[in-house]
């Protein structure tokens, strides 16, 4: 186990922090625009290099190390109750690389793709990115559940903010709220599953749990219950199936943010937590199962909706489902190594997908595929960078795709779990065919007009061309290494053929004519009939949500309009009547009032002769 | 003649004033009950300052006397406006304040 500097890993956490404070407090920079803009990339930049140097320095040590910084926090009677700090471990420098790395290529992106903002606009943005990118460091250097959870909301306070960038309009500012509402679904089992794991075992902490849980002296009652409560945090995060449903809809930011919250933060972190708690999750054997079933099916219902989804971010957001689903088929499977290795691969070129689908939006101002068409031969440099991202995440070798996406399989393979292995296979030939649908569809075919586009900006170029090397070089890397994964030597080979015959299948039917794609609907036709309408999901969710609502709101205003409102209402006609009542005793004639006098007086003097 | 004889006195035409307040249903003899009444206290007010030699409570009964006659000229006068008002002083139709 390598760990690396915890003090330059809390250099990487303070940049962010800094940036979106200095930002957030100071209302002329913030509404100034740029400057705010410039002062987050320098500090995105130099967390990137932080970083960097972390992972560069970090060294060999032997298992039985701490690897974390930890101050205690929580005073309390017998010792604090959790600890907060760094734990820098291989993993945790791993993805600080990749999310400083994606948060800064964005951020970069971003400058021209958010030119046309008003300054305070951009200024406001700026701050969130700069706290988002923060929340996730946090959260991935997190020793301990405690902290884990409170980055976690951050995360998700982040994406809320950002998804609802725009919200003036009412599907951004609904499109946030869903995302938020769906993911605190999922978090209540979260803060659950780790409150009930605390009062099991004392402690928040990752190393004495995972000491424990190695050593197999954790002991702990409803362990099962425990961890699938905090998977469910998971579920929500990770859009996993059944709330997988607030993803598609988070396409309503801006495109630079759905590749943040797609590629390096959000959506990573449940997969993150999965992988990082696995130690625990390891004890739970039928709970893996589980996963692995849940994930592999998220795979494919995600890869049957993308195949029909017209909107090319939104095909991009059911692709990045369907990855998911993979890594954390690969968590269930056993094999978070490979949940791990697709995660980093898949947030470099899902990044670059999305950047380069901003592209492909400016240039061709619309999100709908069928109405793009030509645009490889008139911006080459644009399409190469798509193109490769693309096969990437068709899992065509050399590129890092498809080491991940074998390795994942493999590992299903490996866990006897032919289920969601069958699945995982098909939903890669899924993956294949609308990858290549959009492809065909955007960048080959004839072009729908043909007056002059203007040229997109340098940056944006620039940050593709960057991932699109980067993408590269990580494949290369992987294929000179050879071949690390334990799978049968077939298993290659077979998901390269599923693939290929995925881009036969788009080309056939998209490129050269010889199917017609309403012919092939036909041929699914339930399928397509349910995909298009996405598996009724949003509307059972919009229904029961409904439903609840509706119901608690009945039985609310029952209680006001006949409790609340009934005992005022008793009062005041008691009022009314005992008024109607006494009045009477007023009969406006002064010798009734002299009788009440010197009766009055007699009484006091009885009383008084009395006393 | 001991002072217990005044008071009873006192005592009875204050009675009687009280039962013409009461009982009256002219507006002019309830004026009159209360001049009784009041008169009921000058005597126990002038008996008092006679058994106990003190001057201040024939003074007292000077002042109460004025007060009286100025009492009953803006009682009377009333009176005539309620008459010039209502055409009628009889108690019971006096009933404005009736609730």
């Amino acid at each position: 186990m390598r760990i690396g500097s915890p003090e330059l890993a809390l250099l990487v956490l303070a940049l962010p922090f800094a940036s979106f404070l200095a930002i957030g407090l100071i209302r002329p920079l913030r509404r100034s625009g740029r400057p705010a803009a410039a002062i987050s990339i320098v500090a995105m930049a130099g967390a990137l290099l932080a970083a960097a140097a972390m992972s560069w320095e970090g060294i060999l040590v032997a298992r039985a190390l701490n690897p974390s910084v930890l101050w205690s926090w929580l005073p309390a009677d017998g010792g604090p109750m959790a600890s907060v700090g760094v734990w820098v471990d291989g993993m945790a420098m791993q993805m600080c690389v990749l999310v400083t790395l994606i948060s800064l290529l964005v951020q970069v992106y971003s400058w021209s793709y958010l030119a046309d903002e008003p300054p305070p606009s951009l200024g406001r943005y700026y701050a969130y990115q700069s706290l988002f990118a923060f929340s996730m460091l946090g959260l991935v250097l997190s020793p301990g559940f405690l902290q884990m959870f409170v980055f976690w909301e951050l995360v998700g306070l982040c994406s809320y903010l950002l998804i609802g960038y725009w919200y003036e309009r009412p599907e951004a500012a609904r499109a946030a709220v869903k995302a938020f509402w769906i993911t605190k679904l999922g978090d209540l089992g979260f803060v659950a599953g780790i409150v009930m794991l605390w009062s099991a075992t004392g402690t928040f902490d990752f190393w004495p749990l995972f000491q424990a849980a190695e050593s197999g002296a954790l002991h702990v009652d409803g362990l099962t219950t425990i961890m699938f409560l905090i998977y469910l945090g998971a579920v929500g995060k990770s859009a996993q199936f059944p709330l997988h449903i607030w993803l598609p809809d988070a396409m309503e930011g801006p495109t630079p943010v759905s590749a943040l919250i797609h590629a390096a933060t959000m959506v990573t972190a449940g997969v993150y937590m999965v992988a990082r708690a696995y130690p625990l999750f390891a004890l739970v054997p039928s709970l893996l199962v589980l996963i692995a079933w849940v994930g592999a099916f998220t795979a494919l219902l995600a890869a049957t909706m993308a195949c029909v989804e017209r909107d090319i971010k939104r095909v991009l957001a059911y692709s990045t489902i369907s990855q998911l689903g993979y890594m954390m088929a690969a968590n269930g499977a056993g094999a978070p190594e490979a949940a791990f290795q697709h995660l980093t691969t898949h947030g470099v070129f899902k990044a670059l997908l999305f950047l380069g689908a901003g592209i492909v939006i400016h240039h061709f101002h619309t999100n709908d595929v069928f109405r793009m068409g030509g645009l490889f031969v008139q911006r080459p440099w644009v399409g190469g960078p798509f193109l490769i991202a693309t096969l990437a995440l068709a899992g065509v070798w050399p590129l890092p795709g498809f080491f991940s996406k074998e390795a994942v399989l493999a590992g299903v393979l490996q866990a006897h779990l032919s289920g969601p292995f069958l699945m995982l296979i098909l939903t890669s030939f899924l993956t294949a065919f609308y990858m290549f649908r959009v492809v065909f569809l955007a960048f080959f075919g004839h072009a729908h007009d043909h007056h002059e586009h203007p040229e997109p900006p340098l940056t944006m170029d620039a940050v593709c061309r960057a991932l699109a090397a980067l993408t590269l070089a990580l494949g290369l890397r992987a294929a000179v290494a050879g071949p690390h994964a334990e799978g049968p030597a077939w298993l290659p080979w077979f998901s390269l053929a599923w693939a290929f015959a995925g881009i036969a299948l788009a080309w056939a039917t998209y490129q050269a004519g010889v199917l017609d794609p309403a012919r092939l609907s036909a041929a699914f036709a339930p399928i397509d009939f349910l995909a298009r309408r996405r598996y009724f999901l949003d509307a059972i969710f919009a229904g029961a949500y409904r439903f609840a609502l509706l119901s608690f709101s009945r039985v609310v205003g029952w209680i006001d309009r006949y409790v609340v409102d009934g005992v005022l209402n008793a009062l005041s006609a008691g009022a009314l009547r005992a008024g109607d009542t006494l009045r009477r005793v007023q009969t406006g004639r002064p010798q009734d009032y002299v009788y009440g006098v010197a009766l009055g007086v007699l009484l006091l003097l009885v009383w008084a002769q009395l006393r | 003649m001991p002072l217990q004889a005044y008071l009873v006195l006192a005592a009875l035409v204050f009675a009687i004033g009280l039962f013409g307040v009461l009982t009256r249903k002219n507006a002019v003899g309830i004026l009159l009950g209360i001049e009784l009444m009041l008169n009921a206290v000058n005597v126990n007010l002038v008996a008092f300052a006679r058994f106990r030699d003190d001057l201040a409570g024939l003074i007292f009964t000077l002042f109460t006397i004025a007060i009286t006659v100025a009492e009953v000229a803006v009682g009377l006068a009333i009176v005539i406006v309620i008459f010039r008002v209502r055409r009628t002083i009889e108690a019971d139709h006096l009933d404005l304040l009736r609730g």
